[in-house]
């Protein structure tokens, strides 16, 4: 270390001026290369389906892919709405009310993606101890409004976005 | 990088060897003064080159028939296995090949914890090493994924979702990762990018594996400093290079059985069924080398914390020179680490079984106990054995043992100059 302080030099300003040039040039080089492999514009414009539901029988639901992943329609019967709104909140892991996820006055109609929201695989319909989805990858259990129950899965499975177009279409995304 | 001065026989060789010392290198490789006690267990830096070398040759064959998009590569695959003159046959050896290769880099780092390498002056070698293992796994992995089977697509899936785990940024990391909303075509692409990248960053870090390891020297069984070149040590050709090689034909006997016998044993029936993103299979089981830590992984009822866990099985070994804080390196003058050496192998061989298994019941149980031990084995079993144990007495040399030989080996007290 020099005994006095040294006094700032234009050498020291030119030195920190192109340094920090060079950084930001850097970075600004170095994003493109990260960016590109977000989604692109091809897979951006695939952001919307639209389904006919009008075929749909109470109890039953159909599976559909949106963005690559598989989306669950279901339309639940009168039982099964009244046992998804029966139970206490405070028993879930990921509390939400069964009228939360579905829309108003469509309380029949569940939409919600078909993944699991542990590591992403698809859970089978009807099947686990809550008479839901059961997902065979790593055993989280569902119940009949898709909501965790039992297993490593951390939150409920997920609500998309989505609109009734008319009473037999939904438009999803 | 040698001790010794080396001068080429030739005029022209002595021009090109002052100008760039290729022939002091090769000099340096053939002389390099190995210690003559080295048994079977460090043949597999060897046989582990070997594979190296025949996955980057059968890739590049395989790379020219492959069609890197998830409606072709199902059925480009399938081109190779019948239509390639001896598609099959390069195919088998590279898929085969990375169970060879991972065969063959875990009994090299069990060989290591056994005697010691990793050890001072070993420390950045292993370290090294730990990249390599890495890489090879991320190899492994996007190399499972390119034929475009279910369990290409769902592996891929649950692993990339791993990144998901990470709070706030982990769904936009995730979604960068696969370059769509799901595994879908930019995936697969990248991936094949990657897997044909991987190797030669590989190769490059071999590279700095073996100059790393130059400069110290091996290790050997006995596990004490040797004087280099002694009667303690053998130049590596002939003498390790012939050793080198009966093993290597020894080992490729073992791949070979794989090849031509049972060239789909380790793999899964699964992946012969295109990938559908609308179907799960039931049973989604990883790779067999990659089982131990699927099951920690699983063991944990917390997403976050089984993806911190996994990660953390693996990242303890970058720090495992200074967990254990035993003097003496080789296990054969460590009676009681010598035990928990052989309960960690136990332990381990016990997650990758219950890794292959459903995460219920008492597998679920047992791979708690199983994953709980590992971490035991290095944070707390390590460190205070390494403490606590008195060792058996050193030899002065390697050639002491073997030249008094029988019953009465002549040790010399531990000092610090044999530590």
């Amino acid at each position: 270390m020099p005994e006095k302080k040294e006094k700032t030099t234009r050498r020291d300003f030119l030195y920190t001026a192109s340094f920090t040039v060079g950084a930001v040039g850097l970075g600004a080089t170095i994003w493109p290369f990260i960016d590109q492999m977000n989604p692109d514009k091809s897979v951006q414009a695939l952001a919307t389906t639209e389904v006919d539901i009008s075929n749909i029988e109470p109890g039953k639901s159909i599976t559909v892919l949106w963005r690559g992943k598989p989306v669950f329609l279901k339309r639940r019967t009168q039982d099964e709405i009244a046992e998804a709104r029966a139970v206490s909140l405070e028993e879930l892991k990921d509390p939400q009310k069964d009228e939360d996820r579905v829309k108003d006055g469509k309380d029949e109609w569940l939409v919600m993606l078909g993944v699991c929201t542990h590591l992403g695989c698809v859970p089978l319909a009807d099947k686990g101890d809550y008479k839901g989805w059961f997902c065979p990858c790593h055993g989280s259990h569902y119940d009949v409004s898709g909501r965790i129950r039992k297993g490593p899965a951390p939150v409920n499975m997920e609500i998309p976005k989505y609109e009734f177009v008319d009473n037999n279409t939904i438009k999803i995304g | 990088m040698s001790e010794h001065e080396y001068q080429p026989k030739s005029k022209v060789g002595k021009w090109f060897n002052d100008r760039l010392p290729l022939l002091s290198l090769a000099s340096h490789l053939t002389d390099y003064p190995t210690p003559k006690n080295l048994n079977y267990w460090w043949t597999f830096g060897g046989i582990l080159t070997f594979c190296l070398v025949t996955q980057i040759i059968t890739g590049i064959v395989l790379a020219m028939h492959y069609v890197a998009h998830a409606d072709l590569a199902f059925s480009s695959v399938e081109h190779i296995m019948r239509d390639v003159n001896y598609g099959w046959l390069i195919r088998y050896i590279h898929s085969n090949g990375a169970s060879m290769f991972f065969l063959a880099v875990y009994i090299h780092i069990f060989r290591s914890l056994f005697y010691g390498s990793y050890k001072s002056p070993r420390e950045v070698i292993w370290i090294i090493g730990i990249l390599i293992y890495l890489l090879m796994m991320a190899a492994a992995f996007m190399g499972y994924v390119l034929p475009w089977g279910q369990m290409s697509f769902w592996g891929a899936t649950v692993i990339t979702n791993l990144f998901s785990a990470i709070p706030l940024v982990g769904e936009s990391i995730t979604t960068w990762l696969w370059g769509a909303y799901s595994v879908d075509n930019p995936t697969l692409n990248r991936f094949f990018s990657l897997h044909y990248l991987i190797p030669f960053l590989i190769l490059g870090l071999v590279v700095l594996h073996i100059w790393a390891l130059h400069v110290p020297g091996n290790n050997n069984p006995v596990g004490i400093d040797i004087k280099k070149p002694s009667k303690d040590t053998v130049p590596f050709h002939p003498y390790i290079t012939i050793k080198d090689l009966f093993a290597l034909l020894m080992f490729m006997i073992i791949f070979s059985g794989f090849v031509f016998f049972a060239p789909n044993v380790l793999g899964h029936s699964d992946n012969y069924i295109p990938a559908n993103p609308m179907v799960t299979p039931a049973h989604i089981v990883p790779e067999w080398y990659l089982l131990p830590f699927y099951a920690i992984l699983r063991s944990v009822p917390d997403k976050l914390g089984g993806v911190i866990l996994m990660f953390s099985a693996i990242f303890i070994l970058l720090i495992l020179p200074w967990l254990d804080t035993s003097k003496v390196r080789s296990s054969v003058f460590r009676p009681i680490y010598r035990q928990f050496f052989w309960i960690l192998v136990i332990d381990v061989l016990l997650l990758g079984y219950m890794g292959a298994m459903p995460a219920e019941g008492i597998y679920l149980l047992l791979t708690r106990v199983g994953t709980i031990y590992y971490f035991l084995h290095f944070l707390v079993v390590l460190p205070v054995v390494g403490y606590l144990e008195k060792t058996d007495p050193l030899p002065v040399s390697i050639s002491d043992p073997i030249i008094t030989g029988g019953a009465n080996v002549s040790f010399a007290k531990r000092n610090d100059k044999n530590i």
